[in-house]
């Protein structure tokens, strides 16, 4: 702990000035249990042996705390506890549980230090030992970052494995037979005869035993679920369409509302008229609530129409409002003043770039939405002491304390009862549309309201990934790369969302350089600086954050710097990768895609590389310059997570994100005028769709010391490696996203 | 007015001009069609009037000519239409917000077109999209969907 202290005091961790004293006192804090929260409700007969497994007549459920954004994490998660406890995840109910500090996140907190995750110094394993620490201090009840599995992985073995044995210590009291007779199989306790009893009969008796600490974790070859295909506990629901998302909750007396806020960014309202609105059939009332309006119905058709019909008086967007003058004020922050970071500097860069012949490239990449299938949706229902939410969330707990600031009332009264939502990519990292909804209940109490934004009013108030602006600068050596100098400008995710959720960012934004200063190459002279912007119109975190554009930030000037040197791309990145994991995902990709074999003419293929969370990840794209336009063949992808967990799971995710990423590279942007998003539907912000897309083959390696996820880093790779296939095609180099701006797709 | 889905009828007083979508969902309580775009850009929303797939965000309640058939009345977790078979079986869904829609233009698509090309498949299933990239199991579940048919 004192070295944990000493680091925080350095200030450069996420928050560290508001938790510096907290970690002080909470020495103490830190190494004592928490409570389990599931206590706190449980009625005579039933039983929670751990934060994550409850027992009642009806049945076990696994709580499973981490958010299921489609990446599968609550299935994960059952499976991860079942592993232990010996029962079929699908005869299980799957619940994410209530907000809770002990459902604490300890790794994601390490993203946000300038840590590289193939470093293993004792700085780096301290600066990881304090992110934890805080998690657990601050209760960061939050999913993101692909932390879920490595988060989760021991943690919720353990918590089955207490619960197993614990189970069977009641049943040693029951029969009197020692632990050495009794086995468990399949949610019951085996005796040596071949009888069995059922958990669920054990439950009461376990509940008055102490849950059994000393419990050693399976060996992995015993293992009946993990690393083999699994069925995802969700997919029947989600093939007959029974599965209840935030958007689908329907309760007795409930009322259907929808929000109109100003389309200029931070505008805020004048005034408004409802008077033609409130004529309409069904509207019950239309409400002022902070920057705009709310339509209360009895039908949400009903609340979109009347919403549009309300006159509103709009403010000016406070910020620079054109998408223009945006991209001038990032390629102006490009100055010493507005330097932010500089954790890559190896070699000596001034002296390599004095007097070479210097290669220099600029890179531009734009706004993205989010824009989940779901519309931002949530019901609310407040009385005079309680509030409960019901909605697809990553931050259960910042809900709970942004609401109880709100209300007035204390977080112990708020209850956010986290749904499966329809897509997220980060969005539901943010509780705006929740706020909306709980100004609507303290105008309208004791009656459930459902409030769904139109799919207008998600685009145009989603938070963007920021734009940027990339330089590269380098110089070649006897066919060889011999200096790489990238400057990366972008407004801070972290200023920009940590504000909004009520805390301080301090020191650096490791996001504005994530996956590109911390990439494994050896290159002699090697530099990479990121400069902030002062802040534009809010942002936020998207699907594999900083890498997510520095990925063909880094990778496309990788690409010009070995034509450059006359260098094979994949050759030069192997000569000069110090990293083995890392090595073998290259490898595997070159043989995988039959790396420098003749493609024919007007074909071409591109590789990209990008570290991201932990996780190497190599693509190869494969394109053909047809008469309509570009036309994607094939990807090939190899990824090391150290281990798979389900190959099922795993390849959908790498898949999506191979999608999401090319989709967005293509034709996705998100442009502004005065302040106010033009892209207000799926016309105009498409992505990829079935027809466009390739093949993509997938390779899970193991080769990685530490259990990794897998939602994210499929994302950064995937553009470069287009935009490198299309220059192999073409040698036409592009520089900006999205590609459409230069060339047509089929 | 009346409509009939999933077999059963019901009487419903909204305006002519309502989408079918929202009749389902906040009139008749039917939430397997979901709300994605609101203006047939993402397929979310898709169901069947006499077998055929039609956007309801679209379609007026008025305009309702024929038997709607919703995702619920497809199949159900014990009684699984084929096509629902082989989503599950490829695992096809990742937040599955989007795949009622994928699987109701699946059905009808099938229906209509029992041995499909990849080409047939990949232009009957490009107007409903997924954001969390599936597409290649759509693909893969849509031609394996058509083999269970032709076994039936």
């Amino acid at each position: 702990m004192g070295r944990v202290k000493t680091i925080a005091r350095r200030s450069f961790l996420i928050g560290s000035a508001a938790i510096a004293g907290g970690v002080a006192f909470g020495t103490y804090l830190y190494k004592r249990e928490g409570e389990n929260p599931l206590l706190a409700d449980l009625k005579p007969g039933e039983t929670a042996i751990t934060p994550y497994v409850r027992i009642d007549a009806q049945g076990i459920t696994l709580i499973t705390p981490r958010a299921d954004v489609g990446q599968g994490a609550w299935s994960m998660q059952a499976h991860l506890i079942t592993e232990e406890l010996d029962i079929d995840p699908a005869t299980a109910t799957v619940s994410p549980g209530p907000a809770s500090a002990i459902y604490y996140n300890g790794v994601v907190g390490a993203e946000a230090m300038p840590i590289a995750a193939t470093s293993d110094t004792l700085l780096a394993r301290t600066g990881r030992g304090a992110a934890d620490v805080m998690g657990k201090l601050m209760g960061l009840h939050i999913t993101g970052g692909s932390s879920t599995v490595p988060d989760m992985y021991d943690r919720l073995r353990m918590a089955g494995a207490v619960a197993r044995e614990t189970l069977i210590r009641a049943a040693m009291k029951q029969t009197g037979l020692p632990r050495d007779q009794l086995s468990t199989e399949n949610g019951h306790v085996v005796l040596p005869d071949g009888s069995k009893i059922d958990y669920l009969d054990l439950a009461v008796a376990a509940a008055d035993i102490d849950p059994v600490q000393d419990v050693a974790l399976r060996d992995p070859s015993q293992w009946r679920y993990l690393t083999k295909p699994q069925k995802r506990t969700d997919m029947v629901a989600k093939s007959t369409g029974t599965l209840t998302y935030g958007i689908d909750m329907v309760m007795d007396g409930m009322v259907y509302a929808t929000t109109r806020t100003n389309p200029a960014m931070g505008g805020g309202i004048i005034g408004f008229d409802a008077a033609a609105a409130q004529a309409m059939r069904g509207v019950r009332s239309v409400l002022p609530i902070t920057g705009g309006i709310a339509v209360v119905a009895d039908n949400t058709w009903r609340a979109f129409q009347a919403a549009q019909a309300v006159d509103c008086d709009w403010g000016p967007s406070p910020y620079i409002g054109n998408t223009a003058d945006q991209f001038d004020a990032v390629a102006a922050s490009m100055t010493d003043d507005h330097q932010d970071s500089r954790f890559k500097d190896e070699g000596d860069v001034t002296a390599a770039l004095d007097g070479a012949d210097v290669i220099e490239a600029e890179y531009r990449i734009p706004y993205l939405a989010h824009a989940p299938l779901e519309p931002m949706s949530v019901v609310v229902k407040m009385t005079r002491t309680r509030l409960d939410i019901w909605t697809g969330t990553q931050i259960p707990r910042f809900v709970q304390a942004n609401m109880a600031k709100l209300t007035g009332l204390d977080a112990d009264n708020i209850h956010v009862h986290v749904l499966m939502s329809g897509g997220s990519f980060g969005r539901r990292l943010e509780d705006d549309y929740v706020a909306q909804a709980v100004e609507i209940a303290l105008q309208l109490r004791d009656t459930p309201i459902k409030m769904i934004w139109q799919r207008e009013e998600d685009f145009t108030h989603d938070f963007s990934r920021p734009l940027a602006i990339a330089r590269g600068r380098g110089a070649v050596k006897s066919g060889a790369l011999d200096a790489f100098d990238l400057s990366i400008a972008a407004p801070s995710v972290a200023e920009s969302s940590l504000a909004r959720l009520g805390q301080p960012a301090i020191g650096p934004d490791v996001a504005i350089v994530a996956g590109a200063w911390d990439q494994p190459f050896a290159i002699p002279n090697y530099r990479v600086t990121g400069y902030r912007t002062p802040a534009m119109v809010p942002i936020s975190s998207w699907r594999s954050v900083g890498a997510s554009g520095n990925g063909f930030l880094h990778e496309s000037f990788m690409d010009e710097m070995c034509h450059a040197a006359g260098v094979d791309p994949l050759e030069e990145r192997l000569r000069l990768c110090w990293h083995a994991p890392s090595r073998k995902v290259l490898e595997a990709v070159g043989e995988m895609s039959d790396w420098g074999s003749d493609l024919g003419p007007n074909r071409g293929r591109g590789l990209a590389f990008t570290l991201a969370f932990g996780v190497p990840v190599a693509q190869v794209v494969e394109v053909t310059n047809t008469d309509r336009g570009i036309r994607i063949d094939k990807v090939f992808v190899a990824a090391d997570v150290g281990r798979v967990l389900d190959p099922v799971n795993f390849e959908a995710q790498v898949q999506g994100g191979v999608i999401f990423g090319l989709g967005h590279a293509m034709n996705c942007e998100m442009t502004y005028v005065d302040g106010a998003a033009q892209q207000d539907n799926y016309h105009a912000y498409e992505g990829m769709r079935l027809y466009q897309t390739p093949e993509i083959m997938v390779r899970g390696l193991e080769n990685g010391d530490k259990i990794r996820g897998i939602g994210e880093p499929g994302v950064p790779p995937a553009a470069p490696a287009l935009a490198n296939a299309i220059f192999a095609a073409t040698g036409q180099r592009i520089r900006e996203l999205p590609l459409s701006k230069s060339v047509d797709f089929v | 007015m009346k409509l009939t889905v999933n077999g059963e009828t019901h009487d419903v007083d909204v305006e002519d001009d309502m989408p079918l979508l929202w009749v389902l969902r906040d009139e008749l309580g039917i939430t397997g069609p979901k709300y994605g775009c609101g203006i047939a850009q993402c397929g979310a929303c898709t169901v069947h009037v006499d077998g055929v797939a039609v956007r309801s965000c679209q379609l007026a309640a008025g305009d309702v000519i024929g038997d709607v058939t919703t995702i619920e009345g497809l199949g159900t977790p014990s009684a699984l239409h084929a096509v629902q078979e082989a989503w599950i079986d490829l695992q096809v869904a990742q937040c599955g917000y989007c795949q009622a829609g994928q699987i109701m233009q699946a059905a009808s698509f099938l229906d209509m077109n029992s041995e499909p090309t990849d080409a047939q498949i990949d232009a009957a299933m490009s107007g409903n999209l997924c954001r969390c990239g599936s597409y290649p199991r759509i693909r893969d579940a849509v031609k394996l969907a058509a083999i269970k048919l032709r076994r039936v």
